[in-house]
Formats: structure tokens, sequence, C-alpha cells
């Protein structure tokens, strides 16, 4: 517990070793175990190899994690300070892919950096939290209540989600704009807005419909009705049902998932590695999965809610959201509540950029955390 | 100021509504979970089971059929089968193509190839070619980077060593058709290639041969793939059948007929069990087994020599001369006749005013019964059969097993004809008239009996009135036979004739008498007409029968027995056209009768 009046006089930066201490060890923790589960699955999707792919996210999450100890180091008032800039960067970036990226899985989402593939449209999620918490730490609550208010923000969510959406990325999207509403709704923009855009969403959808691919549409069906093409679309949700169902309480054991390792469960290292998970661990191990994740969401409320700066609060529930969304959608799908969408299990999907994404996230958290007793003003 | 307090305090407070929302959502999921991994594991467990479990048949190898010393009839040969694998080739007929540049394939193969590709699914094989040599297959090794899909398997194939020799006993397997597959009261039917009896004792003993199909669990992946083995239930092998033919007369036999077109069956007068059963000429079932194609199989039917026809059980004769043991019998038991009765031929007689001839123009003088068999006179039966009756005819033809099916087991058995009154009036609406007796007691007009019967009739005579049957089971012991109720006498009188018609001067069998060791053979001849010969012909002098065209001349029949002394085996042999039954029929029984006993002298032990 800390008390108010001690911090206020405090000086307005720390220096690296007492950062450090103010690590959330039991947070780091969590994240470990994640990786770590997410390695052994990959181990697991490969029969029981390292190659291609255990090895891989072993590195990657390396990476990740320097990445995010270094984010975590770094004073909160600079990632309000280069929000915009950050954002802006991004952005141009999404306007460059846009116009010639690297043409992967029928979509324009890369990049080539040469040792690595950058999707944008993964650092825009941080870069849209950090934005929009920037311009409502600088606002008034009248301000946000007005109309005139929200025009800004607004334009700073619609016009890299359009960009997402045009290569065609409808999970990233969708997690832009769902990030955005949590923050909208968080920073206190009057409910019945809400009403009036999910109303406006129901009349347009129709529309929207249209202007879906078809590859979307056929998800959506499938989804409604997986056995309109049981080898086709619905298989994926199907097969993913049965492996999951078949996993009972205890799961078949470790590499010893029938429906994963003879083929019948797709995508298995990617985005239905939780379906393997599953089928190999049971039900023990799907749980144990889900509330490693609630705890880590649990931490991330707690952290934001003690923070003093309005800044430090805005980012870490957008943050903590965009990592829910993550973890919401991808489970969900697999589970046949949602259509499929492309969305990973953040640390144990195959996958790098979003390895280094979340981790991003946590470390800005985490600075969050550290920081909290730092006031930031109005600049 | 105030305001931003506010500010902070509603952040405060939409985050808590918002985290409370994700975790409840994150609830929601374990809910989830728990519906499917408990509520509904076990259904979803039968069709992850359902998924990876493929459940295979296995083809048992059907029993070998065995002549009785153990020598093979049919049996089961490797044999090297071409596959096509559609799953594995980009292109079917890509595929196919590629592979008929190496090996032609006919189109009436290449049309069930196709067919079988349709009806399962891409991951199964399905038989291109087989009964490769060894060069096919390594033709096909070699050019195996132009046949993608195409696997070569090793398999079991139906091989009758035998040929042709053995294929109106054994018959032939071949693919099962749509309307045996619709009886679904075995799953092996529907396995692709898979072959059942369609002829002969491999349909009659299908069900014994085939064995049971065994189960092979196995796991296999999302493409079909087999991973490994779960369990084997091995099937049942089809059981071993041994027969009671003996591969060497039957070969014998076969060869002894050469060019002719007929019938001969070789019997145990006591067993039953039959030795040689040949009818020439054959068809080769090796050929069929592999599968032949419609235009030889029409050429097959279209021969007038009719290959696929069974001529011992199937092909009806007039039984002719070798009738007249019946007919004496018939006599001697009604006491129309006795032994001391003769008759006086005069080369022909008269009912009313038709003339009926024997075949000696000249007539044979007094005969009697005995003397009648061995010079086969035709006045002696005429007279004969008028003084018994037809009724009574054919009362003892039904006893010694003419007129009715004798079932050993082979599909298309004919009954044969014995006339008497009743027949005629019931299939003609008219009275039985006396000169219909008199053809009747030569063995001629309506009268109609197959080799098998003539065989069975002989070896009734032979072992002196019991009712044998004939089999091909290999007796294990001596079968009970029933004595028919005849009189051993006059049992012993008819033989006599038998014997005299082989072995005394005058005797149309004279030329194939033999002495073995003391063991002599009796037997009588038979020759009938096919068409009446006409008075102008016979006037223009056209009476040899080697100047007809081979479908007009006459039908030659033996039937025999020896060892005369103490009968072991009877013979009955049929030759289509083979214009006399003393010339061409009886050398045919005579050797096959001395073969057998030969062969019995062979085996006998030294002591």
């Amino acid at each position: 517990m800390y008390k108010f009046y001690e911090t206020s006089f405090k000086s307005q930066s720390l220096t690296l070793k007492e950062k450090f201490q103010g690590l959330s060890f039991a947070y780091l923790m969590f994240i470990f175990i994640l990786a770590a589960i997410g390695v052994v699955m990959l181990y697991s999707a490969a029969n029981g190899h390292w190659q291609p792919w255990a090895l891989n996210q072993l590195l990657r999450f390396l990476i990740g994690l320097g990445v995010m100890l270094v984010l975590a180091m770094i004073d909160v008032k600079y990632f309000m300070r280069y929000a915009y800039f950050f954002y802006f960067g991004v952005l141009l970036l999404l306007i460059v892919v846009e116009v010639g990226g690297h043409v992967g899985m029928g979509a324009q989402r890369w990049i080539n950096l040469g040792f690595m593939k950058l999707q944008p449209s993964e650092l825009m999620k941080i870069a849209m939290v950090l934005a929009l918490a920037r311009y409502f730490h600088a606002t008034s609550l009248q301000n946000i209540e007005t109309m005139r208010g929200i025009i800004t923000p607004l334009l700073m969510v619609l016009l890299p989600a359009l960009l997402v959406m045009t290569q065609p990325d409808l999970g990233t999207a969708l997690m832009l704009l769902f990030t955005a509403g949590a923050m909208f709704f968080a920073v206190g923009v009057q409910l019945w807005k809400f009403g009036v855009v999910l109303l406006g969403a129901i009349i347009s959808m129709p529309i929207a419909w249209n202007l879906l691919h078809d590859y979307q549409q056929n998800r959506v069906l499938t989804f409604l009705d997986p056995e309109r093409d049981p080898l086709g679309a619905g298989y994926h949700i199907i097969q993913s049902k049965i492996a999951l169902g078949s996993g009972g309480v205890f799961g078949k054991g470790f590499l010893k998932g029938t429906q994963s390792h003879l083929n019948f469960l797709p995508e298995k290292h990617t985005d239905f590695i939780f379906t393997m998970l599953s089928e190999e661990f049971g039900m023990i191990g799907a749980i144990f999965v889900v509330l490693i994740n609630i705890l880590i969401l649990a931490y991330s409320y707690a952290f934001a809610l003690r923070t003093t700066s309005y800044f430090g609060k805005l980012a870490a529930v957008g943050l903590a959201t965009n990592f829910f969304l993550y973890v919401m959608i991808n489970i969900a799908m697999v589970l046949g509540l949602i259509p499929v969408v492309g969305v990973p299990l953040p640390l144990i999907s195959y996958g790098g950029t979003v390895i280094i994404s979340v981790m991003a996230g946590f470390g800005i958290i985490l600075s969050v955390n550290i920081n909290r007793n730092i006031n930031i003003g109005k600049d | 100021m105030n305001r931003d307090n506010d500010k902070g305090k509603v952040l405060i407070g939409r985050s808590l509504i918002l985290a409370a929302g994700q975790m409840l959502l994150l609830i929601v999921i374990i809910v989830r979970l728990y519906y499917l991994q408990v509520y509904q594991a076990d259904k979803y467990k039968t069709l992850s089971d359902e998924n990876r479990i493929s459940t295979r048949l296995l083809v048992p190898p059907r029993g070998v059929i065995y002549d009785r010393h153990g020598e093979m009839l049919a049996t089961n040969r490797q044999n090297f089968q071409a596959m096509i694998v559609a799953e594995q080739t980009t292109n079917v007929q890509e595929t196919l193509d590629a592979f008929k540049k190496i090996m032609p394939l006919s189109e009436a193969e290449e049309e069930r190839i196709k067919k079988d590709l349709k009806k399962n699914r891409s991951f199964v094989p399905i038989k291109i070619k087989d009964n490769l040599n060894w060069q096919e297959v390594s033709k096909i090794q070699l050019n195996a980077p132009d046949l993608p899909g195409i696997i070569i398997d090793e398999g079991l194939s139906r091989y009758y060593p035998l040929g042709e020799k053995t294929a109106h006993i054994i018959g032939y397997v071949s693919s099962v058709s749509e309307q045996d597959a619709r009886a679904k009261d075995d799953p092996l039917l529907e396995v692709p290639g898979f072959k059942i009896g369609k002829a002969g004792i491999e349909k009659f003993h299908e069900k014994k041969l085939r064995g049971k199909g065994g189960n092979l669990k196995l796991e296999v992946n999302a493409y079909g793939r087999v991973m490994k083995e779960i369990e084997r239930v091995d099937g049942i092998p089809g059981e071993r059948l041994d027969l009671s033919i003996d591969a060497r007369l039957q070969e014998k036999a076969y060869d002894l007929f050469g060019e002719e077109t007929g019938a001969a069956v070789l019997l145990d007068v006591y067993s039953g069990e039959i030795l040689a059963f040949v009818s020439t000429p054959a068809y080769d079932p090796n050929q069929i087994a592999q599968g032949v194609s419609s235009k030889e199989w029409a050429e097959l039917n279209r021969n007038e020599h009719k290959p696929l026809m069974n001529k011992v059980l199937a092909g009806q004769y007039s039984p002719g001369s070798t009738f007249k043991m019946v007919v004496a019998l018939a006599a001697l038991e009604s006491g129309a006749i006795n032994p001391q009765t003769r008759s006086f031929c005069a080369g022909k007689m008269f009912l009313g005013d038709h003339a009926f001839h024997c075949w000696k123009k000249e007539g044979h003088g007094y005969l009697d019964v005995v003397q009648a068999l061995q010079h086969s006179c035709d006045i002696f039966f005429y007279e004969t059969a008028q003084k018994v009756g037809i009724n009574k005819i054919a009362e003892m033809s039904r006893r010694f097993g003419l007129g009715q099916k004798i079932n050993i087991g082979l599909e298309n058995e004919k009954e044969g004809l014995i006339p008497d009154s009743d027949w005629k009036r019931r299939r003609f609406g008219e009275p039985w008239q006396l000169g219909e007796t008199l053809i009747s007691g030569i063995g001629q007009g309506y009268i109609l009996t197959t080799p098998l019967q003539l065989a069975t009739m002989t070896a009734r005579i032979a072992n002196g009135g019991y009712n044998v049957r004939p089999t091909f089971e290999k007796a294990g012991e001596k079968s009970k036979l029933e004595k028919m109720n005849i009189s051993s006498t006059n049992i012993a009188l008819v033989k006599q004739g038998m014997f005299d018609v082989v072995n005394l001067p005058g005797g149309t069998a004279l030329r194939s008498r033999f002495d073995f060791n003391g063991l002599k053979m009796a037997g009588k001849t038979g020759t009938t007409q096919v068409r009446r010969i006409s008075m102008k012909e016979r006037q223009s002098g056209i009476v040899r029968q080697e100047d007809l065209p081979w479908k007009y001349r006459n039908h030659a029949l033996f039937v025999g027995y020896a060892p005369h002394d103490n009968p072991r085996y009877a013979v009955a042999v049929l030759v289509e056209h083979g214009r006399s039954g003393s010339a061409v029929a009886a050398p045919i029984g005579g050797k096959l009768l001395l073969e057998a006993l030969k062969l019995d002298a062979s085996s006998k032990p030294v002591e």
C-alpha cells in the first residue's frame, strides 16, 4: 500500500536499480509459464522435435523478453511524449504495406526487414492505445462527453482500422476497434453513444456483409452451421471440437493427441494450438492456461488501478484489453463459440511479431506499474 | 480541478467494470471447456476414434483342393499386381496413359479400372493388371518416375495346375458380380478384386473354401495413410478339400480323347467315388480366373464343340445299345423271359407293316439273352421289349439311376428322360405306341441319359445290384450300400453278356479287350444315330461315317467295368459324333480301366 502524501513529494525520476526492484516478479512468472507451455506445445506439434517451431519460438521469446525489459525500464512520461510520433510512424508503415508490402497468405501484412518480417498492424495495437491514452489524458471529462471531443480519437481509431481491414485482416481490425471501444468506455463516453454505434452497425450490417470477402462470408456462415461444409471450411471447427472433447478431463497425454498428430486438426501450431493442448492435457491443462491468463489480466488491471497518472492507467487498461482480446477471440474460436478469425493465442501460438508485440505491451504495463507514483502533467 | 477528480473516478469505475466483464467472459470459456470435455467427452471420443481408426478386411487364403493322393488341383499362387492409388497421382488419366505405353490395356480393363476408381476412396489401391511376371514388374519399377500412384502389390491368385483337364470338375473363381454382392452376407464380397467360385466344386463348396475374413484395425492419419497397426484379428483360412479324383486317371482320361469331343466318368463301384470325370473340349480355368474379355467369352460360347458345357452331366444322349442291360434285367426280373428264352434274328422284323432292322443286315440267327448282349442283337431286344412293356423297362431304368438327377454338387445337371405311357399321355396327350416300345428296347427313341447316369448304371450292375451313388467326396470309411431288390442270378447273366462283348469272338468290343495279370474287362458298346440316313444317300452309297460332316456322324458310347471277376471300377464313355462305339468309345473306356488297374497294382506295398 502506498501513501498518497509520500509520493507527491518524490523526485520525478527513478534510478535503474529502483526500477528493477519495482518489477512484479509474479507477473513475470506468469509470462514465463505461458511461454514455457507454448514451447512445450510446439515441441509436440512437431511430433516431439525442437524443429521447426519450438526452438525458434524460444528464441523469439527471448528477444521479446529483452524488448519487454527495456520498455519496462523506460519512464512512462516518455511513452506519453512520443505517443503521437510513434502512432504516425506506424500509420505510415501501414500505408507502405498497403502500397507495396510483402505478399503473404493472400493478404499484404508484412514489411520484410531482412531478419524478420514486420507486421505494422501488430505495432498499431500498441501505438493506438498509447495515442488514445495521451489524447484522453490531456482532455477534460466535459470535452469527452461532447461530440466534438471524441471526433479526433475516433479518427485515430478508424484510420488504421480501415487500413488493416483492406489488407484484408478482419481479426486485427476488429481487435483495434474493440480495444478502442473499451478505452472509450473507460474514459466515460456516454453509454447511449455506444447504443447509437451498435444500432448503426446493425443497420449497416447488410452493406458490410457485401463488403466482406467471400472467404470471410464463408467463415461466418460456416460458424453459424459448421455442417454446411464439413470437408471444407467447417472442417476446422468440427475437427477442433472433436479434438477438444475427446481430450476429456485428463487428456490423451503429451505427444499422444491423435487428432493433432494424425493431422485431423489443421493449423495446430498456430491458431489451433489451444485445441492440441486441450486434447493432450485435457480440461485440467486447458483451465490451467485460462487461469494463468486470468491472473495476468487481473494483475494488469491491478497495476492500472494503483497508478497515479491518468495516461498510465488508461494505457494499462488498453493494453490489458488488447491482451484479453487475443486470448478471448482465439479460445472462443477454437471452442466453436465465434467464427474462425486468424487470431493467435499470445505466447503459445507460433509467430514472431505477436510475441514481440505482446511482450512490448507487458513491458509498458510493467513500466506503468514501476512508475505508479510519478505524476505526469497535461503537456 | 474538481472535474479532473471526476475524470479519474470515472476511469477507475469503468475500468473495474471492464475488468469484471473480461473475467466473466473467460469464466464462460471455462464453462464451455467443461461442457465439451466432460459433458460431451464420450461423443467426441467416439468421433475421434472414427477419425483415426480404419478397419480393413483381411482376405483369407482360399482352401486348396487336392485329389485323393494329395495332388493339388486348385491352389493359390503368388501374384504380382500393378495397382493405382488415386490420391498419389495428380492426374489418374495421365498415369494410366503412361502405363499403357509400357503395357497395353484393353478397353474393357480400362473401363473396369475407372469403375473401381469411382467406387472406392482415393487411397484405396485399385488393380490395374495382375499376374505380372518378373520382367513386367521390373519394367514398371524402372519407369516408376513416370508412373506416379502406381504400386506393385503381392497377392494370391487362384491357380489350377491341371488347367483345362480338371476344368469341368473344379470350375473356376471369378469377380464378384453385383448380384452376388447384393446378398451382403459376407463383407469379403465388397473387397475390390475378391473372387468367388462361379462354377464346379469352387462354386459348390464356396462357403468352405472361402474361409472367414479377418480384421485389421489401423491407425490412419487425416489423409488416410496408415500410421500403425492397432489390432489384428486373423481370419480363418478356407478349408482344404480332398476330392475322390485321381489326378493321374483324370489326365489320362482327358488325353485319351485327343481331338474328340465327349465325356467320360470313372467310378469306384462300391464307394461311388469319382476317380476321373472329363468333358472335352474344356476351357482354361486359369484364363477365366484372370478375366477374359467378352469377345473371348463369346467365342467359347459359339464353339460347336461346346467347351463350356459339362457333357458328363449336362449332355443328354440316347443310350443306344448300352441300355440293353436294363431291358434285359427288366425282362428277366418280370419273368417275361428266362435265361433260356431265345429269339430268332433274321436281320429285320415287322410290326404291322413297319419293318424294324437289326444293325446286322443278314441277321444273328437264334440267340439267348447272353448272346444277344454279346452281339448287341437288336431283334432280340425289340421282341424282349415288346414282351416286358415300356413301363417295366422305365421302372428298371430308374432303379439304375437313369432319368433323374444324381446331384453330385455341380451345376446344370440334366435329368435325362425315361419315357413311359403316363409320360407320353402327359406330354403329347396321346397313348403309347407299341413301336415306340420296340425302339426303346434298343435305347433309342425318346430315351435320353447323361454319361454320369450311364456310369452309375454300370457301377450298380458291376457291384451286383447295390445302389451306389457317385460322389466327389473322398470316402473315409466304406459307406453302407443298400442292395437293390434284383436277383443276383439275373445280374450275373447280364454281366456274363457284358464279359462276352469284350472277350469272346463276335463281341462288339473285342478289339479293346485286355488281360492284365488275369484281370479282364466287361462292357457294352453303343452307337446312336444323330439323324436318319436317307434312302437316297443309302443308294448313292454315302454311308461311310467318315464321309459325313462331323455334326451328322453317329455318337459313340461305351460302358464297362473291371476286373470282371471282382469288379472295382466302372466307366462310361461318350464320344460325340464318334462314329462307332466299338471303334472309338470302347478303346477309351478300356484304356482308362486298364490304367486304373495298373495304378492299383503299382501302389500296392511290396511284401
